[in-house]
């Protein structure tokens, strides 16, 4: 246990009456590829929001790094070295991708709150944000251009990006290839398969191509709860999940 | 005491109904409409000129009142407000606060900045005694047809189809439309009808909240209290905001008139802060 | 744009101020008036433009500063800097108390919010005559020299150079905070506050901290306005200030600080060339504008300038 660089335990969160997620204990160790799949509304994203802290928990706790952080507000959790994509965009549409993943370099280097010194006097960041996203493959032109403007697959490497900029140990990618048409998803696999080593991955993910390409290990929720848990070919041959969830894929 | 109650409740009912067409718009429809009290002056200014200019009795210039602000509601809606559903808050604050400024200024160039005044028909003047307090008969009138109105729209609003199809098309236009609701025809109306009962309230109260060009602005942070406090999803959260409201500003002018409008804005931001989620329980569900 | 056209196009706006102090010296009054508001207007600029938080209750600001350097001045002490340092400290220090709660909800409760601020200080400076003048205004400011040297004269002109000078000195620091990575995560909780949150920015404090310092710019402002004209009337605090000067803002392009200062002067030109007609008026075409700018969409007139400067460069 003490390698694990994420942990839950009995994390349960409910709205009203409705339980989005019950009790799930999960447990990624360092430099993990680790797959949570599982039907439309099993609570995966929600999952997600519980990590980061986004959303609070009704019960259960989330330890990173060894540290219990259940009590911590979703920004020193991410200082603490969380990172995740959202499912839906989250950009910012008047700013250049240069400029957004400046931004998140400034917020990782605790230079968010200096005022005194214009952003161009920090050439390290400039520099470290041009390198990320020419090794991203992203074009210097589209770089430097608002992003609202940018074509739907790089502004979902750009997702990723901003992500890959806070340097995380943790790293939790909600579904990042989704709605990219095939002809630009390329760089998006690509740069899941490049990630370092070191970083542990949750890949939250609706493609079992994907997902069997690269996780080593695979947790299946539904309706909230985890239904199942152990390495690809285990959970492929697991009749529970294929009834509740590959099956559905295979009549959709 | 218990007629500065009386006074209280005809003055917050009469709040209610100038301010339950914002609870709609703000509330429901997530619009920031700053000038929904320019509906009320509106309706207040023509009942004031039906009466003493041209002589028309009580009953027909209130109702006339009424109509004339529901019409010019319906019309800006269709015009103007309807362009601005879905833009972020500050467009709509803007073209409000606009609208509000060029409203007071027409009527201020028509009629004057002076305060107007009427005079109320014989059978609503005067004061019943009972002994161990005294009502005003237009309070009891007041009392009587705003809380007619509530029950209506009480009942309106949760058992109709219109009620139904209105809750429906605030909460998703696109879905309801899919279900062949005619979404622009139910917003038009439900805002020809908050308009037309905020101009029947101008019309009421020019005798109890008095009336001038400033009336949209003065009484704006009132309005936005109700809505505020009472919150959207029901009739009666803001009937009992505007009730409370009603006492305490009645209450506050009668005991500590030396401290004036400054109960109700500090009551304004005390109420938003114990319950800043009062309006905002369905923008923070987004 | 290219560097040099900027540079030109700024040397122009600052030398234009140093032309009307020799054009029009009969106009100083009104033109130190135009600079105070510019001043009011960027701090306007910085909490609505950079950070996306709108409030409908900026005067509050401006009134306390106004009132803080006034009455300081009429209880003699008349030292017109620390009175502008004094009038920044008032604001900055409600600006700080009551930016948690104006945060507390969502961007509709904080609107109200701001509002009721502005209207509970309105009507307490209206009550309390004893200290503020009520709706007399506050009488008997009076100003020393600036660094013992420079009298506040009968025709503006100490005036004109003081609200300029502190424009110009604030202009440069407020273009510092802008481009500086607080700037920047200011306009990436305006571009979207989920994702800055995402990145571990703490997005209150960030909040809390540019309402502060927008807070002290509206302070100085309004001490600006209390030590030039020596005098502070109610309207310092009036909800017609605040929407004025968020139509100025719009009317000139928000997120830009040259677009809120050049917002305030065509605004305050227009008010002084049209006041000779009715008060009216001029309400009904500032309603006009308002409605037509919102509609129309918000790039106001730097937006414009862009887009045909941009039409023009292209050919």
């Amino acid at each position: 246990m003490s390698t694990a660089v994420l942990e839950t335990d009995g994390l349960t969160r409910h709205f009203g009456g409705f339980t989005a997620v019950d009790k799930v204990s999960l447990s990624l160790s360092a430099g993990a590829r680790h797959a949570l799949i599982g039907p439309n509304g099993a609570g995966k994203t929600t999952f997600v929001n519980l990590l980061t802290g986004a959303l609070s928990a009704s019960a259960g706790t989330v330890r990173l790094l060894g540290q219990d952080v259940t009590a911590l507000p979703q920004h020193k959790r991410i200082k603490r070295g969380l990172a995740r994509t959202f499912q839906i965009n989250q950009l910012f549409a008047e700013l250049t991708p240069l400029e957004a993943v400046s931004l998140a370099i400034a917020e990782r280097e605790g230079l968010s709150a200096r005022w005194w010194k214009p952003l161009s006097a920090h050439a390290a960041i400039a520099a470290e944000a041009r390198a990320l996203l020419d090794g991203l493959r992203m074009p210097a032109a589209d770089a430097a251009s608002a992003t609202a403007g940018l074509p739907y697959g790089r502004q979902r490497l750009l997702e990723i990006a901003l992500a890959l900029a806070l340097k995380p140990r943790v790293l939790l990618l909600d579904e990042p290839a989704a709605g990219v048409p095939p002809s630009e998803s390329r760089e998006i696999l690509d740069s899941i398969a490049a990630l370092p080593r070191e970083v542990a991955v949750l890949l939250i993910e609706h493609d079992m191509d994907l997902v069997f390409r690269f996780a080593e290990r695979i947790t299946v929720l539904a309706q909230g709860a985890i239904l199942a848990e152990g390495e690809p070919a285990a959970i492929a041959a697991d009749p529970r999940v294929k009834e509740a969830y590959l099956g559905e894929a295979a009549h959709g | 005491m218990l007629t500065v109650l009386v006074d209280g409740v005809a003055s917050g009912m009469l709040l209610f109904v100038l301010a339950c067409g914002l609870s709609v718009t703000l509330g429901l429809m997530n619009f920031v409409n700053l000038a929904h009290g320019a509906f009320g002056m509106a309706g207040g200014y023509l009942c004031v000129v039906l009466l003493n200019q041209h002589g028309v009795p009580f009953i027909p210039a209130v109702a006339a009142a009424a109509l004339f602000a529901a019409a010019l509601g319906f019309v800006l809606e269709r015009t103007l407000y309807r362009q601005l559903y879905g833009r972020d808050h500050l467009d709509q604050v803007l073209f409000s606060i606009g609208l509000v400024f060029v409203m007071s200024a027409v009527v201020d160039w028509l009629m004057g900045a002076r305060q107007q005044l009427i005079t109320l028909p014989a059978w609503l003047q005067g004061r019943w005694d009972f002994g161990f307090m005294t009502v005003g008969v237009y309070r009891a009138f007041l009392i009587a047809v705003c809380g007619a109105i509530v029950l209506a729209l009480h009942l309106g609003l949760v058992r109709t189809r219109f009620g139904a199809r209105l809750r429906a098309a605030v909460d998703d236009a696109v879905v309801a439309r899919g279900l062949g609701i005619p979404v622009t025809r139910i917003f038009g109306v439900t805002f020809a009808l908050g308009s037309g009962l905020a101009g029947l309230g101008g019309a009421l109260g020019v005798e109890v909240l008095g009336l001038d060009p400033t009336f949209p602005l003065k009484f704006m942070v009132y309005f936005l209290i109700v809505v505020a406090v009472g919150g959207a999803n029901t009739i009666v959260g803001p009937f009992l905001a505007a009730l409370l409201l009603g006492v305490v500003d009645v209450a506050g002018k009668y005991y500590v008139p030396q401290v004036g409008a400054f109960v109700i804005y500090t009551a304004m931001v005390v109420l938003l802060l114990v319950k800043p989620h009062g309006l905002l329980a369905r923008g923070a569900a987004r | 744009m290219s560097a040099a056209l900027r540079f030109a196009l700024q040397a122009l706006f600052w030398g234009g101020w140093a032309g009307a102090y020799f054009a029009l010296p009969e106009y100083l009054p009104l033109l130190a008036q135009i600079a105070i508001i510019a001043l009011f207007v960027l701090s306007l600029d910085l909490l609505v433009g950079y950070a996306g938080f709108v409030t409908l209750g900026h005067a509050a600001f401006f009134g306390l500063g106004a009132y803080a350097a006034g009455i300081l001045a009429q209880q003699g002490w008349g030292e017109p800097i620390s009175g502008l340092l004094f009038g920044a400290a008032v604001a900055a220090l409600v600006g700080l108390l009551t930016a948690p709660l104006v945060l507390r909800g969502g961007d509709l409760t904080g609107l109200m919010v701001t509002l009721g601020i502005a209207m509970m200080l309105f009507e307490a400076a209206n009550r309390m005559a004893w200290l503020t003048g009520g709706a007399d205004g506050l009488q008997g400011v009076e100003m020393w020299e600036i660094f013992g040297v420079w009298r506040f004269d009968l025709f503006g002109r100490t005036a004109f150079v003081y609200s300029l000078t502190v424009l110009f000195l604030l202009y440069l620091l407020a273009r510092l905070i802008v481009s500086s990575p607080f700037g920047l995560a200011l306009r990436g909780i305006k571009g979207n506050r989920r994702r800055m949150e995402a990145l571990g920015t703490p997005v209150r404090a960030r909040l809390v901290a540019v309402y502060t310092l927008s807070a002290a710019y509206a302070g100085i402002a309004g001490a600006l306005l209390a030590q030039t004209t020596q005098f502070v009337s109610l309207d310092v605090l009036d909800f017609h200030r605040s929407a004025d000067a968020l139509l100025m803002l719009v009317l000139g392009g928000m997120g830009s600080l040259y677009g809120a200062m050049l917002g305030a002067i065509v605004f305050m030109v227009a008010h002084h060339a049209l006041s000779e007609l009715t008060p009216q008026f001029w309400q009904f075409w500032i309603g006009i504008a308002l409605i037509a700018l919102a509609i129309a969409g918000r790039g106001g007139m730097l937006g414009l300038a862009g887009r045909l400067l941009a039409r023009w460069g292209g050919r």
